[in-house]
């Protein structure tokens, strides 16, 4: 034996090991990584895979038989619920595992725990926001409930039996390229999920924002900038629907008008990016009378960060008392948005305001008395440990009054608070609720009564569900459990020293707007104000207006109705908000002096059908100017303005100048001459040359290349993304498709004898970016087409659409 | 012979261990093959080195053909390795060198 060689080649040799194992010399262990038979390579699914499989599983009661169609949807037939959600955790884990965790751990402010330190903020925030004691509290109240729990409880038991499948070698992508291992599933992951869609639906204020713009502004000028309700407003419920004197008499507070309403002093004073969240979604049915096969027709498309893997899953399930289908969450049992034999449902966003911000006064920095009624609290305490991934843990302790968590305080202001005072959040979500049942029920429901006892258990985040059935019905109820609030409450931050400005009562259940079988014979909404101004209740401001003015005039318009027109409409890039501006821009626009590409642009922007067609120039040319346009009006007024403000809405600005020639904020205050309408628009339009010429230069003067639509990976690594597509659409199109925010799931359910559906889903069924099935819907997503929506029978499970099956037995 | 032996011996093994043991498992069997079957150092270096070269060359060109390379292309960019083949080769020379130190220092154990 040669001592000294063989120790030098083994350590060598060790050093190799460990160096190719770990993250120690090497940013990836690139032997684990690239080991044909344990890494990524795994992951490189056979483009002849077959997903047929005979699966044992002692927690089954039955036999379960799944068929995957062509799209690789799964059909499930069970013969139990209890199976039936077994197996759809098994099929979600299977396929969505990764992105079930991820979104979990960063709902409960657990993403620095993958991601390290970067994440730091986003998970303070999550903590002190109540994210897991919303999810506790909410998962009391589905554990209550039987058919809730036996749901949760086996779909659990369905990602936890998949989970301890799972070997080094079959474990997601994801994992492999960060480095860690899944832990195991939980109901109140479940309830974590559904709390994570509440605060992307009803986690968003502008309280800190208008609080300031309130200071900021003289009460004319406030009133101006931010009306509560506009002038061209057409609202989900139509104008002139009578309303019932409210059940609930609210008491404003004594001082309102003099502290609340009036000016305080400045409450922040840092500056850092609010996320823009413009979630928006449209639904709209047709009752036969409109339609050709003389049944309703349903359609929805919920707007939402454009993400792989998708949001949504979708899946047929099926045993002897239920059937139905849809698009389901992975993380959650049943099918969200959908159809069964009887009906179909879809929703869109409530967007009322259900978030509030209480000023607490503490009695010491100790935190542990406040002042509220009268006398000093004792202050609950939450001890968040955060762990961090190569980093050591941090420890943040929020404070819970009677109001909420403690949000904002001097450690922590979230980029919008003062650090030097204490806000309490008051948010809906925080209330007990089982939001689950809603689904549980719809997918069971069979008729107008059905759906309405289904959709009061829906709380929060408060949906507009529409509703279709075989029996001819059309419904439309802006569904949630609504704080009812006086005049102006929780716009501003509100003093929290005594009782007098609480929520004091939820609207009752039967004075929610609403519409059943209406004489127009559609109904329809698109996150507009869900009543006129005669709604007994406040509804506060800053609902998008224009995507449902433009639903209601053709669906008014529409007759003979087909699935293939509901395509188109769904589809429709028209432009509403620039079919109403352009005309006054151009008629003010002085094109005296203009030199040759710029009266070419100009060109552009006349010949243009307000159409934001993925190859229009004119779409482009109108959005830099509306920009450019919007800039020029508001920047003086907001030159010595806090940093954290609200800007006017877009309706606002319009409504301005279609209202009045010389609208105030048109003279540009900086300046002693009055500026008019023309000088406005004539700089903005010049203002918005460089940007025009630099897209032409560049080639992506046309719409779909400017808007520049992608659908990021979770992680945003963009091997693992689909970007520049070429899609049309716009904020205020139908087809509202932005630049990571879009129509994440597109139906149309025509409610015949035997039901024909459609749908989309810009993604694919299986997570794995190494599978075929990771993003093959995208182009046809963004192509406006759809695929036909197979609810398989019972005795079809020899059609040549079934392409694997798998076979569950306990 | 020899030569052509441990080559087909360790390569062998190793798709076995595979299946079970960690990837690591591969030092393992080159050391042991070699320190089984006498070479000089250098013939026993490119025995493992060559086995795991064809091995892990071999398995990742049929996983990655047969997937049409959807996986590798994205991952490769993501590891800065820019396309499937250099992604291939690396993974290959990774093994290769893996059991090629771990077979040179295999050759030692009997040696005199």
């Amino acid at each position: 034996m040669r001592i000294l060689p063989l120790i030098i080649s083994s350590i060598v040799t060790t050093g190799l090991v460990i160096a190719l194992n770990t993250t120690l010399l090497l940013p990836a262990p690139l032997g684990k990584l690239l080991s044909p038979q344990h890494g990524v390579w795994q992951n490189a699914e056979s483009s002849q895979a077959s997903f047929s499989e005979e699966l044992k599983l002692p927690q089954l009661t039955g036999k379960v038989q799944v068929y995957l169609d062509e799209r690789l949807v799964p059909h499930v037939f069970a013969e139990t619920d209890k199976d039936l959600y077994f197996v759809q955790g098994f099929l979600h884990a299977k396929f969505r595992l990764w992105q079930m965790e991820l979104q979990t751990h960063a709902a409960a402010g657990r993403a620095s725990e993958i991601v390290g330190k970067i994440a730091l903020k986003h998970d303070r925030e999550f903590r002190r926001l109540g994210m897991v004691y919303a999810a506790e509290s909410s998962l009391k109240e589905m554990e209550k409930d039987p058919q809730t729990k036996l749901a949760c409880d086996a779909y659990t038991e369905g990602v936890n039996a998949y989970i301890a499948s799972l070997t080094e070698s079959s474990l997601p992508l994801e994992y492999k390229l960060i480095g860690y291992k899944p832990e195991k599933w939980s109901n109140l992951k479940s309830a974590l999920f559904l709390k994570n869609m509440s605060e992307n639906l009803a986690g968003h204020d502008n309280d800190f924002e208008m609080t300031n713009a309130k200071n900021y502004f003289s009460q004319e000028d406030f009133s101006k900038l931010y009306p509560s309700y506009q002038d061209s407003l057409d609202p989900i419920i139509p104008k002139g629907t009578i309303y019932e004197k409210p059940s609930i008499e609210l008491k404003v507070p004594a001082d309102a008008d003099s502290i609340y309403l009036n000016k305080s002093d400045l409450v922040v004073t840092t500056q850092e990016e609010k996320p823009d969240r413009n979630n928006g979604s449209n639904n709209w049915a047709v009752s036969g009378a409109k339609t050709k096969s003389g049944s309703p027709i349903l359609c929805n498309d919920p707007h939402l960060g454009l993400n792989l893997p998708s949001l949504w899953y979708e899946m047929q399930l099926h045993t002897p008392q239920l059937n139905v289908y849809g698009a389901t969450f992975p993380g959650a049992p049943s099918v969200i948005i959908g159809f069964n034999d009887s009906c179909a449902w879809g929703v869109t966003n409530g967007g009322r305001d259900v978030r509030d911000y209480y000023e607490i006064k503490f009695k010491d920095k100790s935190k542990k008395e406040y002042w509220y009624d009268s006398a000093w609290e004792k202050t609950e305490f939450r001890y968040e440990a955060i762990l961090i991934k190569d980093s050591a843990t941090y420890m943040d302790t929020v404070a819970y009054t009677v109001f909420g968590p403690v949000m904002y305080d001097p450690s922590f202001s979230g980029g919008r608070a003062s650090n030097s005072r204490y806000f309490s959040v008051r948010w809906k979500a925080h209330d007990k609720s089982n939001e689950l049942k809603t689904f549980m029920q719809l997918n069971r429901a069979h008729n107008y009564a059905d759906y309405l006892s289904a959709i009061s258990n829906m709380k929060t985040p408060g949906q507009n569900f529409v509703f279709a059935n075989k029996a001819g019905d059309i419904a439309l109820r802006t569904q949630g459990e609504w704080p009812a609030k006086w005049k102006g409450q929780g716009d501003f931050i509100m003093p929290g020293t005594d009782n007098t400005y609480e929520w004091q009562a939820m609207i009752p259940f039967e004075e929610t707007p609403f519409q059943y079988n209406p004489t127009r014979n559609f109904v329809s909404s698109a996150n507009q104000d869900p009543a006129d101004s005669s709604y007994p209740y406040y509804l506060g401001r800053g609902y998008p207006l224009y995507r449902g003015i433009i639903i209601n005039r053709r669906l008014q318009n529409m007759n003979d109705i087909t699935p293939k027109d509901m395509m188109a409409l769904q589809t429709n890039n028209y432009n509403v908000l620039a079919e109403m501006a352009t005309p006054l821009l151009l008629n003010n626009i002085n094109e005296k002096g203009l030199a040759v590409n710029e009266k070419n642009l100009l060109r552009l922007l006349k010949a243009w059908d307000y159409n934001n067609a993925p190859n229009s120039r004119g779409a482009t040319v109108f959005d830099v100017l509306w920009k450019n346009f919007s800039k020029l009006v508001y920047d003086d007024e907001f030159k010595n303005a806090p940093a954290v403000i609200l800007r006017p809405y877009e309706s606002t600005l319009l409504q301005g100048i279609l209202s009045d020639s010389a609208y105030k904020f048109l003279d540009n205050i900086s300046t002693p001459e009055i500026e008019t309408m023309t000088d406005i628009a004539t700089v903005a339009f010049k203002n918005s040359i460089q940007e025009l010429e630099k897209a032409q230069m560049e080639g992506s003067i046309e719409w779909s290349k400017f808007k520049d639509t992608r659908v990021n990976h979770l992680t945003k690594l963009e091997p693992l993304s689909r970007l520049h597509l070429p899609i049309g659409g716009g904020t205020h199109s139908i087809n509202a498709t932005k630049s990571n925010n879009g129509p994440s799931w597109r139906m149309i359910v025509s409610l015949t004898s035997k039901t024909e559906a459609y749908g989309v889903y810009p993604g694919g069924q299986n997570g794995n970016p190494g599978s075929r099935f990771y993003n093959n819907f995208i182009d046809h997503w963004a192509a406006g087409n759809y695929y036909p929506l197979w609810m398989m029978a019972a005795g079809e499970e020899s059609s040549n659409k079934v392409q694997w099956k798998m076979s569950f037995t306990n | 012979m020899k030569f052509i032996v441990s080559v087909l011996v360790i390569a062998l093994l190793s798709l076995a261990a595979g299946l079970f043991l960690p990837w690591w498992t591969i030092a393992v069997v080159a050391f042991v093959v070699t320190s089984l079957i006498p070479q000089n150092p250098l013939r026993s270096f490119l025995s493992g080195f060559t086995a795991l070269f064809l091995l892990w060359g071999a398995l990742s060109w049929f996983i990655s053909s047969n997937n049409e390379h959807l996986m590798a292309s994205k991952v490769a960019l993501i590891l800065k390795m820019g396309n499937p083949i250099i992604m291939i080769v690396a993974t290959a020379l990774i093994g290769a060198l893996v059991a090629g130190f771990a077979a040179l220092a295999g050759s030692f154990v009997r040696r005199k």
